[in-house]
């Protein structure tokens, strides 16, 4: 097991470079610069502004003073928002986005989970179809659309929920993170639906039948374990992609996380910004992923005897 | 057994639920109620500030902030924009307009309690023109003499910069020419003092990066001090002990929301979680204006939305395609169809009644006469046409009136017209490289007088993106005007060079912008004017008063 990680820890290194190396480039060749206005900026403002952030130096120079202030862990101050450093903007966003995106990944999968196994326990019936078409609209609703539709009905209509704020008033976390959620939960709940429906056809199912276990201990017991191994995969790629793709939600409900940065970034030509977010999703799309696939591989029998033998 | 597990799990869910929806219910009093009461403003700011250092930011919601907790020498009335009396309790005017002596208010305190005084004017503006700074706003001082000569570098001794510390109280400034709006501009953020000892004690004079702006760090010298400041989250100012007029101040404190997405800031509008918001959505304006009471305010801004024309460009090269195809925009009907009565037609680029100054109408709505002008370039009913192309950044509401146009011009003028969209910053590189046949536009004033429009124009100017050039403008816009002894004859020196951009029609006025704010009924003192600029200082909260019917 301790191999496989390091292989895998080390297999991720180059892609991270990859990404930092290609984003560096990319976004320095992308016509307008950050300093770029509708109103003019005189040219010797300019080329202060450009000395500063050592952009007046020749490309390769300010690649590797990026990657050496990386390096040192600095990932440099932001071009918009002088005064503030990408570092800091990136720790006071994240935990509110990962809290978020923590929330949302739970209600997932206690939603998804649930209508799968319920799914999956009947097939091809109502108690089948019901769920899935509700599954399917649920992945086919975009948050931009869930999330007004929410703020309508339970914040202005009914006047239970707040409609905005992160942390502010009591209950503001509910609709976003079932926002966010949603669509996660769909997701969740075909692939736990697909993988209850191939291992409750295995042998052993029949055999703990046979002994006579009743359904809900057949399910519980030796059915979810193996059934639930395409979601415990999907996790991983999924809390990455709840973090960087929060930013719809984040917009609607005016949370203070990190997408709303992450995409603006790229709007306002921020290098060090797009750079920094990038960096940092990157890394923790390999770190989870990583994660969610030796959780898969500790939960399979088949890949923890091979681990045990020593080989791959 | 399955059916038993399956139900205890529902109830369970259900039960949950209820008691997340139980917890939330009843969300108590709203924003707007506690702050009547406690004197707090919540104020919708559109966007999270870049940052607080007069000296280093440019946009309109660090403006709205920095404006509370500074003061410049002027200020401006919140009803006329004329200048009145901030940290100068007067000034003066001597050698026929060129030097002003600016006498400070003994009484003016930073939040320290120390006096603000003209040296510390001197040190601040020293720093906003120096080359290090990169003061994106440095220009707003070039009428000073060598004010513009210090930021290029071409001298290095700010001493010889036209502003003095005769006194504690006394600033004298020196002009290169007459500027009838020179003490408007001290109101604008990049001239204000900042504390020259608190900056020194976080970094260096022209240092862009230090956390002197943080809670805690920041002196100012306005009406509010800064006690809150949570990225992406909220501002909080609040009432300050040492402003010299702190008995005006009505409010305890201001709360200043992000509000990025105007959907939303709409809707914590309408569950009273905000007093004000900056902008209102379009299609949401007719239910506002509809309801009794109406807390929609819309007043005339100072902005102008035209189309650029590249004047060496085929086919509009031709003065006379130019103006037919200003001729045939049908803008009273565009206003009123897609920007729903919330603009005002243009047909000049300086905003009508700006501080007095109505520019002339030269041409109307006439397809007859812009059929004529174009069969006169050689176009007769579109034939030959070799076609063209509008260029927008990516926006819907740019795109509603460029298709608007593109058919007008179709059924007046008969000719075919394409459309081409681009992300903001690969749009603003077209536009400066000049790389469009026509290009959309939009110029909000930076201080209330016709000259900040009309030297766009100037040649070789950095905003004239036109190409156009005509040395008798030029001498308009930068000898004759600035030297008229009265303002009647400097108005019609503008009319003139208005006149003359008109005939060569570089660009195509199409609307004059409005302000459009959704305000409490609980709200007073927030006038609306022309530069869209609030003193909340002036600002009253009254109890009691609710918003009237709904736009469900």
């Amino acid at each position: 097991m301790l191999r496989f990680m390091l292989i895998r820890i080390l297999q991720a290194l180059p892609v991270i470079f990859v990404v930092i190396t290609a984003t560096f480039f990319l976004v320095r060749s992308a016509p307008g610069g950050p300093f770029d206005q509708e109103k003019v900026v005189i040219p010797e403002v300019k080329k202060a502004l450009e000395a500063q952030y050592k952009l007046d130096l020749p490309l390769h120079e300010q690649y590797f003073a990026y990657l050496s202030d990386l390096a040192q862990g600095d990932l440099g101050p932001s071009f918009k928002y002088p005064g503030r450093s990408v570092n800091e903007i990136l720790f006071s966003g994240l935990p509110v986005t990962a809290e978020l995106g923590l929330y949302a990944l739970l209600i997932a999968l206690c939603i998804g989970v649930s209508a799968g196994v319920f799914a999956s326990l009947r097939p091809n019936t109502a108690q089948d179809y019901v769920p899935m078409s509700l599954a399917m609209i649920g992945i086919c609703m975009p948050s931009f659309l869930l999330g007004p539709l929410l703020v309508l009905v339970f914040g202005i209509w009914l006047d239970w929920l707040p409609i905005t704020g992160w942390g502010d008033i009591p209950g503001d976390k509910i609709l976003p993170s079932i926002t966010l959620g949603s669509a996660y939960a769909a997701y969740i709940a075909r692939l736990s639906r697909a993988g209850m429906l191939e291992i409750l056809s295995q042998d052993y199912i029949r055999t703990a039948r046979a002994k006579g276990l009743p359904e809900w201990q057949v399910v519980t017991r030796h059915a979810l374990r193996g059934g639930l191994i395409p979601v415990i995969a999907f996790l991983g790629p999924a809390f990455a992609g709840l973090l960087a793709g929060s930013f719809v939600v984040e917009t609607i409900f005016q949370i203070p996380g990190l997408g709303r940065f992450y995409v603006q970034a790229a709007f306002n030509r921020d290098y060090t910004m797009i750079l920094g977010t990038t960096v940092f999703l990157s890394t923790l799309i390999v770190f989870f992923n990583l994660v969610s696939d030796i959780t898969a591989a500790w939960l399979n029998p088949r890949l923890r005897a091979q681990f045990k033998g020593g080989s791959q | 057994m399955l059916h038993t597990f399956l139900e205890c799990r529902l109830r369970s869910l259900l039960f949950t639920s209820l008691i997340l929806l139980i917890t939330a219910c009843g969300r108590g009093e709203s924003n707007v109620v506690q702050g009547n009461r406690d004197g707090v403003l919540h104020y919708g700011n559109g966007a999270e500030p870049q940052g607080l250092d007069p000296h280093v930011v440019t946009g309109v919601p660090e403006n709205h902030i920095i404006r509370a907790l500074f003061e410049g020498l002027a200020v401006k009335n919140p009803q006329t924009v004329e200048p009145e009396p901030g940290v100068a309790e007067r000034w003066e005017f001597s050698d026929g307009g060129r030097v002003i002596t600016f006498f400070l208010n003994p009484d003016a305190k930073w939040s320290n309690g120390e006096q603000v005084t003209a040296s510390d004017y001197v040190w601040s503006w020293n720093r906003a023109l120096h080359p290090g700074t990169g003061n994106e706003y440095s220009y707003m001082l070039f009428p000073v003499v060598n004010a513009e000569a210090y930021l290029k570098g071409e001298i290095t001794d700010f001493n010889e910069v036209g502003v003095k510390a005769i006194d504690d109280t006394t600033l004298e400034v020196t002009l290169n020419a007459p500027t009838p709006y020179f003490v408007q501009l001290m109101d604008h953020y990049s001239t204000f003092a900042v504390h020259p000892e608190t900056l020194m004690q976080f970094g260096e004079m022209t240092d862009r990066y230090t956390p002197w702006t943080r809670v805690g760090n920041i002196v100012s010298n306005g009406a509010f001090t800064l006690s809150e400041w949570s990225l992406n989250r909220r501002i909080v100012v609040e009432k300050s002990e040492h402003y010299w007029d702190r008995d005006k101040v009505s409010l305890n404190s201001v709360i200043f929301y992000p509000t990025e997405n105007v959907v939303s800031e709409e809707r914590m509008f309408r569950v009273e979680q905000l007093h004000y918001t900056q902008v209102v959505p379009l299609d949401k304006i007719p239910a506002y204006r509809s309801m009794p009471d109406t807390p929609y305010v819309q007043a005339p801004y100072l902005g102008t939305y035209y189309y650029l024309i590249n004047t060496k460009r085929p086919p509009v090269d031709d003065a006379r395609v130019r103006k037919a195809l200003s001729m045939a925009v049908d803008r009273e009907t565009l206003v009123r169809t897609v920007l729903q009565e919330t603009a005002v037609p243009a047909y000049s680029i300086t905003p009508p009644d700006t501080l007095g100054y109505f520019p002339p109408k030269l041409f109307d709505y006439d397809p007859e006469q812009a059929r004529k002008l174009l069969a006169e370039a050689g176009y007769p009913n579109g034939d030959g046409w070799p076609g063209l192309e509008i260029l927008y950044n990516t926006q819907e509401a740019h795109r509603k009136i460029a298709v608007a146009i593109q058919q007008m011009w179709k059924k007046e003028l008969n000719i075919d017209v394409t459309l081409s969209n681009q992300e903001w910053k690969v749009y603003l590189d077209s536009v400066t490289q000049i790389d469009f046949q026509i290009a959309r536009r939009g110029w909000i004033g930076d201080y209330v007088d016709a000259n900040n429009f009309l030297d766009l124009f100037i040649t070789d100017g950095g905003n004239n993106n036109t190409h156009y050039s005509d040395p008798v403008y030029d001498d308009l816009i930068l000898y004759r005007a600035p030297k008229a002894e009265t303002r009647e004859a400097r108005y019609e020196l503008f009319a003139e060079a208005e006149t003359r951009l008109m005939e060569e029609m570089p660009i195509i006025p199409i609307y004059t912008y409005t302000s459009k704010h959704l305000i409490h009924p609980s709200v007073e003192g927030l006038y609306s004017n022309l530069m869209d600029s609030l003193n909340l200082k002036y600002v009253q909260l009254v109890p009691g008063r609710q918003l009237q019917g709904s736009t469900q």
